[in-house]
This record gives structure tokens, sequence and C-alpha cells, in this order.
């Protein structure tokens, strides 16, 4: 597998480099100063400090489902 | 051929993100004390305990922090309650974490001891976070390493291992001056005794007075799994916010899983933030789970946790939070005091109650459903 995937190395950077060398990169076209709502506490859940990350401790001892919730820790206590 | 046309545009989106990427510097966590006191109340289970974190700055590119946390547990569960007595135990758990900031980069790094009468586990945590592309885009990547000792009350001579890796890959992207969405990745893999020592099956057998016997379930000895989710979030003119977020899980066990939430902050003056969510779950068994195996030892893995099983949840939460500014209050910056409280409903589809009261035949018995409330209440103060 690895090694197909190396051999197929330059069909992935080829098309990258013909984007990049064709066409000017994109612009990023949210300015810094348009970003005041974003950085909202409304729109972050880091507002709640750790007792709002306490909830998903709940779920993972519950559930069998995992991970894609940033963050990482260990133990149970779930019996 | 479908796998690699995806693997090469995963690569060209890479070489585009960093060959576009101008720095800005990012920031690091604040100083502040974030404390909270949770409870857990349903099924048969009471846990509670108190959460305290520091986080102090040693100059202008180092944060370091530590965690103190709690969980006191009064147990008397459906599972313990077929096969043993209600209990009490005590889990402590210390994280001491240090971010260094470089640029427009943030490096993590944590280790996190978790101790019981019957489990240790140890997590050590590496982590990088970078911002891209005018700062539109923020790729974090982390891999986290455990190591756990699983034990048994009343048997010292059991002990035994497992050891965990988790892989973490996570997109930010700005979308517009008002929204952002994001998109995680994690594989998990474990390795070792992955079973709870205590928890136990039930298979059919006639010649004892209930019709079944239990026997000690058996796990395999690894598990992968893979979750990916899409989130999404979109500040409102009125100042709130909406968000929505899914998330879809796949494990060798054979559990599929999807989760989605979605959830709404609506702010009063400048002091008072309310908030309201919905999020719902569902899973599809694994492979070797059963509620009530033919005979023992019928097959080589066998597992009866009901977390194992085919389920759903429903969660309601809601919350509010008051935050003073600028207080009277030298050395204090910001306060902020919170409550937050869930409420979770879940149904089993092949979980049967076998302590329901009246007189079952065995895979007759209700389907086992409970709820519980979970509730924090913190306060946080930066300084």
């Amino acid at each position: 597998m690895t090694t197909r995937l190396l051999a197929r190395l330059p069909l992935c950077i080829l098309p990258a480099v013909l984007l990049l060398a064709g066409c000017s990169a994109p612009e990023p076209w949210v300015k810094p100063y348009q970003r005041a709502n974003l950085a909202d506490p409304v729109m972050l859940d880091s507002r709640k400090g750790k007792a709002g990350e306490y909830i998903q401790h709940v779920y993972g001892a519950r559930e069998s489902a995992r991970g894609a919730q940033g963050s990482s820790g260990g133990g149970c206590g779930c019996n | 051929m479908a796998v690699t046309d995806r693997r090469c545009a995963a690569v060209a989106l890479l070489i585009l993100l960093v060959v576009t990427g101008t720095a800005r510097t990012a920031t690091l966590p604040e100083d502040k004390v974030d404390a909270f006191y949770h409870r857990y109340e349903g099924g048969g289970m009471t846990i509670d305990g108190p959460s305290v974190l520091v986080r102090k700055g040693m100059g202008n590119q180092v944060s370091v922090s530590g965690q103190y946390y709690v969980d006191s547990v009064s147990a008397a569960s459906v599972d313990v309650m077929a096969t043993a007595s209600p209990y009490t135990e005590e889990r402590t758990e210390y994280t001491l974490g240090a971010d260094y900031l470089e640029g427009n980069s943030i490096l993590s790094l944590s280790y996190t001891n978790s101790t019981e009468n019957d489990y240790e586990a140890n997590t050590l945590y590496l982590g990088i976070s970078q911002e891209f592309f005018g700062n539109m885009t923020t790729v974090s990547i982390g891999y986290a390493r455990g190591w756990d000792t699983v034990m048994e009350v009343g048997n010292d001579s059991f002990e035994a291992e497992a050891d965990r890796q988790n892989y973490q890959l996570g997109v930010s992207q700005v979308l517009t001056p008002n929204s952002v969405m994001g998109l995680d990745l994690e594989v998990v893999t474990d390795e070792g005794f992955l079973e709870n020592p205590y928890r136990q099956n039930r298979y059919i057998d006639p010649s004892d007075p209930t019709n079944y016997l239990y026997q000690p379930e058996r796990y395999p000895e690894t598990r992968t799994s893979v979750s990916a989710a899409v989130s999404g979030r979109y500040y409102l003119p009125w100042r709130a916010s909406v968000r929505g977020r899914y998330r879809y899980f796949s494990d060798s066990w054979g559990i599929d899983a999807h989760t989605v939430e979605m959830g709404y902050v609506h702010t009063l003056g400048t002091n008072w933030t309310l908030e309201g969510g919905v999020r719902y779950y569902t899973q599809e068994q694994a492979d070797f789970y059963s509620d009530l195996y033919d005979f023992g030892n019928s097959q080589t893995h066998l597992a009866r946790d009901k977390e194992m099983s085919t389920f759903s949840g429903l969660t309601f939460s809601a919350g509010v939070e008051y935050q003073w500014q600028r207080i009277p209050v030298p050395g204090i910056d910001r306060l902020q005091l919170g409550l937050l409280v869930d409420y979770l409903d879940f149904s089993y589809d092949n979980f049967r109650d076998v302590t329901a009261s009246g007189d079952y035949l065995p895979g007759q018995e209700p389907l086992y459903g409970f709820d519980a409330w979970v509730t924090r209440a913190s306060i946080l103060f930066e300084y």
C-alpha cells in the first residue's frame, strides 16, 4: 500500500504545482479587522472553560463512539 | 482509484496550505483559575466532585497549567445490581500541561495521571496548532499515548495492561466574517486487556432455576476506531450564535455510530449569556455482543455491556453565565460564574433489564432505559 502511494506521489504533487504555477494563490478574503464577530465569546465553546469539556467525559463512559472532539485524557470512573 | 484521488487532493491541499501560509502571531490562553463542581445522577449512579485548573504564563512564549479533578462514585447501576452489590469509589486525576508559542504556532504538551483503587491511567499528549492563509485556516495535529493498568478489588493476583494511541487532525476554516467551519479526524488504537474484570454476560442454562447463568466477558485484545466530524458556527446580528455538528464513528468491533448536535447562544446585555442545545446519538452493536447467549462459551468473544449494544441517546442542555469585565478587585481582570444543566435519556434496543420485577422468561425481560441529570456550577477568573 505504501509503495503504491509513493509511486503515485508525483501524480499528487503535479496538480498542486500546476495549480500554483498557473494561477495566483487565492487571497485571504476575510481580513483581520472583519473578524470581531468570530472572536466574540458566543462563537467559542472555550468561554465555558473546563466545565464545558466535562460533558464529553460523561458521554465517553456511556457510549462506544470516541474521538474527533479535539481533546485528550485518560481514566474511566464509569462502572 | 477513488481513494488515490482523494489522497492526491489531500496532499495538494496540504501543499497549498503550506505555500500560501502567512504569519501572524497566535496567542496563548489567558492566565486564569477555572474551577467547577460536577454532579451526574441517573441510572443508579451518582458521580460528583470538584475540578480546579490554574494557568499561568511564563514570559511571552510559555504558558503552564495544572488541573486537579475528582470523581466520587456511588454505584448501583443495572450492571452492578445484576451480579454484584452497590459500592463506592473515588477517582483522582492530575494533569500538568505546557504550551509554547513560536510565531503562529503553538506546541502543547501535557501529562495526565488518573488513579482509582482498581485502575490507573497515564496519558501523554503532544499537539501542534498552526495558523495559515492569513489566519483564516488553523490546522491542529495531536498524538496521545496512554498506558493503563487494570486491577480487580478482591483479587490481588490480577493485574493487566492496556495501551492506547490517539492520532488527531483538525482543521478550522473561517468562511465569512460571521461563519467558521471545522473538520476533525481521529484514529484510536487500543491493545491489551480491554474488558471490565467485574462485568459478566449471561447464557441459557435450563438446569438453573432462573434458566440462565453468568460467565466472565471476553473482549478482543485490539481495537481500532475512526471518527470524523464536521461542524459549523454562525454569528447572528443580535450578538448570538447557532452551531451544528455531525460525527461519524466506526470501529473494528463492528460498532457504527452517528452523533448530531445543534445549539444556540444568546446574550442579554453585556453580562448575561444564555444557551440551549440538543444532541442525538445512535449506535449499532458490536459484532460479538449478545444480551443472552445460547450456551456457555458459545463464541470466542463475549460481551453484554450495554455500551456495546444497539441504543440511542437524546440530550437537552441549557446554560447560563454571568460575567464581570472590570471588577473592582485588585489583580482580577474578569470574573465569570456559570451553571450548565444537561438532561440525558438513553433507550436500549437489545439490552434487557434483568433486575425488572416480575416473572419473565430469559430474553423476555423489558428493554432497559434510563435518564440522568448532569449539573456543573463553575467559577472562572482571569488575572
